[in-house]
């Protein structure tokens, strides 16, 4: 595990930008912890005091120190983001593999049922879903609500490599030698599907971060946790761009590409590895 | 049954699966969520100032026949079809007493033509821009712009959006960055009103352009460079086809047909995004109708909205669905 992550960082270039932009954010995110400030508490500091010595980043129309604030607000954001991503990659494993590996009717019912939860918009429903609940929504229900819309794409990819696995050798040994249809996915299929999960499970983080992120924006989500699309949220509500206070919603925006940028290139780069087809092309063969 | 019916009855059964599950599950996103939407409706219309006990209690009635909340649960699920099907969500609450419906025709031709022209153009250029890139590997213009449109890619709508508008309408305000077209212009077929309509379409339309551009690109690039290396690709070069023929022919006709199954997959999404543009630059499509509804806490508005979307989503789907024999012989012949 060690020796492919020196070797990605080696001859990686995309791998190195976006594993240290990645781990640079999260670090950042981190130092929440030991934030001077608690994270919601507002009126603590000076209004909207341009980036300086004391306040690096400024501070916000509502005396929030800009700097603290995002630490604070990337942090939750990737851990709503991870929630979703395993919630959802749990669903996606046990509807693909199932579906791959029973194959003929099992199969085409699942990925028919499959197929019609993909053609579903997904916003209009999760809007429609915060809307029901209103002051009840708390950012665990709507990563449930997210993970349960997050996961068919994926099953799809790893119902194909099941597919595969269904008619290999070692497949048939294991039925003979009477493993059970759950022993024989865990311990023999899963291994092969691991990688599978991993790039879908870089795609589905970055897909669930920028879910979280529009939702917060237009304040569809528990408004007084710290979270970087909340931050947003409150510069339009205090008319941030006219007023001039460009920091507050300029740093968010950085941070976001920044973020997004990083575990894009991780999810592209892992991607290459894990197909070694895409590693021929890249040498020119 | 010949190969092309076949097609066609399969598709046919999952735009009507599509339908009912849909329109099921915003039924039941509604009834079993724990908030009342009538007691909802009443406290926002009582917030300002006491009401009459009577009159509150009369209220309640009235609404609740409104939202169609009568009797038991499979009473106001077949009620709510039978709402569905008529096409009547009742009046909306937050501009009474227009119906949820007419509102609802008045916004869906903006944004199907928005999200169409915008689509069209952002499935083209994509997927030509990474046909050429994975055709011509070393070309660097082709490199350099494959770089850009995927550095674009993984950020989320929202936030192209606003850099988008913060450049256009407060630092080189050349765009109009609000409306669907200029408010003292008549409708109708005139020059003027279609040319306000093209220029206000123009930052929303580029906001999505920019948004789906990527992965239009990054999957047709790996569908390309994979099909590079076929032998019926292979054996075009050796026997001295010309280069133009076989990347239109050989390659990219074949990378086309799962760039289409995509497009058909990835509409649901595609429409979340146009939601989240249109509200951004108040554009009076469905997605700006949407938020605002939920803004003004307009419970038949947002239902109407939501199921009218999930419906049109799945009419274009079965739209593309119906495309595809067009473009793959093999369905066509079975």
């Amino acid at each position: 595990m060690f020796k492919i992550l020196r070797d990605l960082l080696r001859y990686n270039t995309e791998f190195l930008i976006g594993f240290v932009l990645t781990g640079a954010i999260f670090l950042f995110a981190a130092a929440h912890f030991f934030a001077p400030y608690p994270d919601n508490a507002i009126y603590m500091l000076p209004p909207d005091m341009p980036p300086s010595a004391e306040y690096w980043l400024g501070t916000t129309s509502r005396g929030q120190d800009v700097l603290w604030q995002m630490s604070a607000a990337i942090w939750n954001t990737m851990t709503f983001g991870l929630t979703v991503t395993v919630i959802s990659r749990f669903l996606a494993l046990a509807m693909g593999m199932t579906s791959g590996y029973l194959g003929g009717r099992t199969d085409q019912a699942l990925m028919t049922i499959n197929d019609t939860l993909i053609a579903l918009p997904n916003i209009p429903i999760l809007l429609l879903v915060y809307f029901v609940m209103r002051d009840q929504m708390s950012w665990p229900i709507l990563a449930l609500t997210a993970a349960l819309l997050g996961w068919n794409y994926d099953a799809r990819l790893i119902r194909s490599v099941a597919l595969s696995l269904r008619t290999r050798e070692f497949t048939r040994h294991a039925v003979f030698a009477g493993m059970s249809v759950p022993q024989i996915l865990i311990r023999q299929h899963l291994p092969y599907v691991m990688p599978v999960i991993f790039f879908t499970a870089m795609n589905n983080l970055i897909w669930a971060i920028g879910l979280e992120v529009t939702l917060s924006v237009l304040g569809f989500s528990d408004i007084n946790r710290p979270t970087v699309g909340g931050m947003i949220y409150w510069a339009n509500q205090h008319q941030a761009i006219i007023a001039g206070i460009w920091w507050w919603i300029a740093f968010p925006i950085i941070a976001i590409v920044l973020l997004f940028l990083g575990l894009f290139l991780l999810a592209i780069s892992v991607n290459e590895y894990i197909d070694p087809r895409s590693r021929l092309s890249r040498m020119g063969g | 049954m010949d190969g092309f019916s076949k097609y066609l009855v399969r598709r046919v059964f999952q735009f009507f699966l599509v339908v009912f599950l849909g329109i099921t599950l915003a039924f039941l996103i509604t009834n079993l969520s724990p908030v009342d939407p009538v007691e909802q409706t009443v406290s926002l219309m009582t917030n300002f100032g006491a009401t009459d006990p009577r009159a509150v209690e009369l209220m309640r009635e009235a609404l609740r026949e409104l939202y169609g909340l009568e009797g038991t649960v499979l009473e106001q699920y077949a009620a709510f079809w039978s709402r569905v099907l008529r096409g009547d969500f009742g009046p909306s609450l937050s501009s009474f007493p227009t119906p949820v419906m007419s509102l609802i025709t008045a916004a869906l031709p903006w944004t199907i033509g928005l999200l169409t022209l915008s689509l069209a153009f952002t499935w083209t250029l994509g997927n030509l821009l990474g046909a050429l890139a994975g055709y011509f590997r070393s070309n660097l213009a082709l490199k350099l712009a494959g770089a850009a449109v995927m550095a674009l890619h993984p950020v989320p709508a929202y936030i192209i959006g606003l850099v988008l508008l913060l450049i256009f309408g407060f630092a080189w305000p050349v765009l109009p960055i609000s409306g669907g077209a200029q408010m003292n212009l008549t409708p109708g077929f005139t020059w003027d009103y279609i040319r306000s309509i093209l220029i206000h379409g123009t930052l929303p339309a580029l906001s999505l352009v920019l948004v789906g551009i990527g992965s239009w690109f990054i999957s047709m690039r790996s569908l390309v460079s994979n099909i590079v290396t076929d032998d019926h690709v292979v054996y075009a070069e050796l026997g001295g086809v010309a280069s133009r023929k076989i990347f239109s022919q050989y390659v990219a006709r074949n990378a086309l047909l799962p760039q289409l199954t995509g497009l058909a997959l990835s509409l649901g999404n595609i429409f979340g995004g146009a939601v989240i543009i249109e509200f951004l630059f108040n554009y009076p499509g469905m997605g700006r109708l949407l938020i605002q509804g939920i803004y003004r806490g307009d419970y038949s508005l947002v239902l109407g909205v939501t199921t009218m979307s999930i419906i049109a989503v799945a009419v274009a789907v079965f739209i593309i669905d119906l495309v595809y024999p067009l473009i793959d012989p093999r369905v066509r012949l079975g």
